[in-house]
């Protein structure tokens, strides 16, 4: 079979020829728009001047040195790193319940769990919206009744119900992360501990949580970057004054105008977080290499 | 294996209430009778239903999102398919650069896709058209299209394609005839979660949207930035109800499971 053999000139012919119109279209519209949205950043703009195409780092600068913008871009990564706790502390244990279940239970709840990620998420977040509502929103009540809470707390406009309606708009991602790296679990190991004597706590800990690791981080970066560039969710539960790195860019872009400084914006959240998502993955190969054999 | 405990099982329990909660909060207050936002409602109607008749805008913004989410996702798979088949049977050099490209939508954030797709559509002329909405919707798209395909056209036995060429049959014969039949289940199930993507994306589409081509995630989007109602609640149901029944589908054609578990499974966004 020719995936089995060394690549040869026909076999290089026929694949690029096939491929060849899907990667003109994403040269064309995904790498050449990229481009452009980099120099972007690097141009002028003015209220009556509009855009003009210099080269000079006026965004760059105003970016670095106006507190308001690291405001911002350290509240989106705060935001996005306690949603990725959040989920964590959830979806894992979730996840390891999840594939203890009984086969027909396990496909059910893992549909409803995993399901939701294909629902809009616009319809998501009002649904928090709805929960959350004011003073005397379901969640408030809820939690008065529970005894968790003595006076209601404040959920809309806050970070704080940001980071529940983010964290839940992530869960799924979590979830399918552990319970993955959990399919690969030989039970047999399980078992030879608790015969040993070790107790079920102790097998969760020595013996389930170090070999399922790696699904777990690597959740953790799929939510942490999907949460620090997602959009609906902050700007819904966030409302317009508590801004995130893509809302912001949003304002720049629809409101004020100023697409170059919006660009440089996006463009900044984009290195951050390829930096961030890379550094993160080559950690994580290094310090479980010998799991990736 | 060990069962469950009892604690382990509240846990379940409570996790996914959680997780069920605003969707069925939405689907619960869109049947109000009442002209507000009533928690919990007192008896259900179908008045917010019959109410969205009234708002064309709202309507058209349906029709748009269902029509390029149709368009989009048959565009992607006519590129999509010769990719998969490329992917999956040749070996050459950059193929492994091709297909992170080619799944590199995953990967750059919405916003971003958004911001240069504004820019670039403005500069070449088209921004604010249908056709630019197909063109981006078509490559954010893509990467579902082409997973699907890419899954069905690995697993496929090609000692079939070998008989139908030595039984006489030319390339295109062999194609129509004998892989594009092995390959469909693939296909269909890679267009309706290229559909569902389509339908439901906002981050990407707000920035291209203009009045005349608003999608209903958008029109909702900006719906709610003014007013939360029981208006937009029964359109989210809507949404909800459309996404279900293509969900449904998929699970028929394809296995809801596989979909969702393949190959690192960040599908949806």
């Amino acid at each position: 079979m020719s995936a089995t053999v060394a690549a040869s000139p026909s076999d290089a012919r026929a694949g690029l020829t096939l491929a060849l119109p899907a990667l003109m279209l994403f040269t064309g519209v995904v790498v050449i728009p990229l481009v452009m949205t980099v120099m972007l950043s690097f141009h002028d703009w003015g209220q009556y001047k509009g855009i003009e195409p210099v080269f000079i780092l006026k965004n760059w600068i105003e970016i670095v040195e106006d507190p308001y913008y690291a405001e911002m871009f350290w509240r989106t990564f705060r935001v996005a790193v306690l949603a990725t706790l959040i989920t964590a502390m959830f979806g894992v244990p979730e996840a390891y319940i999840l594939n203890r279940m009984q086969g027909r239970w396990k496909g059910l709840f893992l549909l409803v769990i995993i399901g939701p990620l294909l629902i809009s998420v616009v319809a998501r977040t009002l649904g928090w919206a709805l929960l959350f509502g004011g003073n005397n929103g379901i969640a408030n009540k809820l939690l008065i009744a529970l005894g968790l809470i003595s006076s209601p707390i404040r959920f809309m406009f806050t970070e704080a119900g940001m980071v529940i309606a983010l964290a839940h708009a992530m869960m799924p991602f979590m979830v399918l992360a552990v319970w993955t790296a959990l399919q690969r679990l030989d039970p047999q190991v399980e078992n030879a501990a608790l015969s040993l004597g070790a107790s079920s706590l102790t097998v969760v800990r020595r013996i389930v949580l170090p070999q399922i690791m790696p699904g777990v981080l690597s959740g953790a970066i799929i939510v942490f970057s999907l949460s620090a560039s997602a959009f609906a969710t902050p700007a819904i539960i966030g409302g317009r004054r508590l801004k995130v790195a893509a809302t912001l860019a949003y304002d720049e872009f629809l409101n004020t105008l100023n697409w170059p400084l919006g660009a440089a914006v996006a463009v900044l959240l984009l290195i951050a977080l390829v930096l961030i998502v890379v550094g993160s993955n080559a950690l994580i190969e290094r310090r479980y290499q010998e799991m990736f054999r | 294996m060990s069962r469950n405990g009892p604690l382990a099982l509240t846990f379940h329990a409570l996790f996914v209430i959680v997780m069920v909660a605003p969707i069925v909060v939405v689907c619960w207050v869109a049947f109000t009778p009442e002209g507000f936002l009533s928690i919990p409602i007192t008896s259900f109607s179908l008045r917010w239903f019959k109410a969205l008749a009234n708002y064309p805008e709202f309507v058209h913004a349906f029709g748009i999102s269902l029509w390029l989410g149709a368009l989009s996702s048959c565009v992607a798979l006519l590129f999509a398919v010769p990719a998969a088949l490329a992917i999956s049977r040749y070996r050459f050099r950059g193929r492994d650069a091709l297909s992170a490209l080619f799944l590199s939508p995953l990967m750059i954030p919405h916003v971003v896709l958004g911001i240069a797709f504004l820019r670039f559509f403005t500069s070449v002329g088209i921004g604010g058209t249908f056709v630019a909405l197909v063109i981006a919707h078509v490559v954010v798209v893509f990467p579902f299209a082409l997973r699907l395909t890419l899954a069905s056209a690995t697993g496929m036995d090609r000692s079939v394609e070998m008989a139908a060429i030595s039984l006489g049959a030319d390339g295109w014969t062999m194609f129509r005839r004998v892989t594009l039949p092995a390959i469909l289940p693939g296909i269909v199930s890679g267009w309706m979660l290229a559909f569902i993507q389509s339908f439901d994306d906002l981050t990407m589409t707000v920035f291209l949207a203009t009045p005349g081509t608003e999608t209903l995630p958008v029109r909702m989007f900006l719906y709610i930035q003014d007013n939360i109602d029981p208006l937009v609640t029964s359109v989210s149901a809507s949404v909800i109800a459309v996404t279900m029944t293509v969900l449904i589908l998929l699970d028929r054609v394809y296995g809801l499971d596989r979909v969702l578990t393949a190959k690192g499974g960040d599908a949806g966004r």
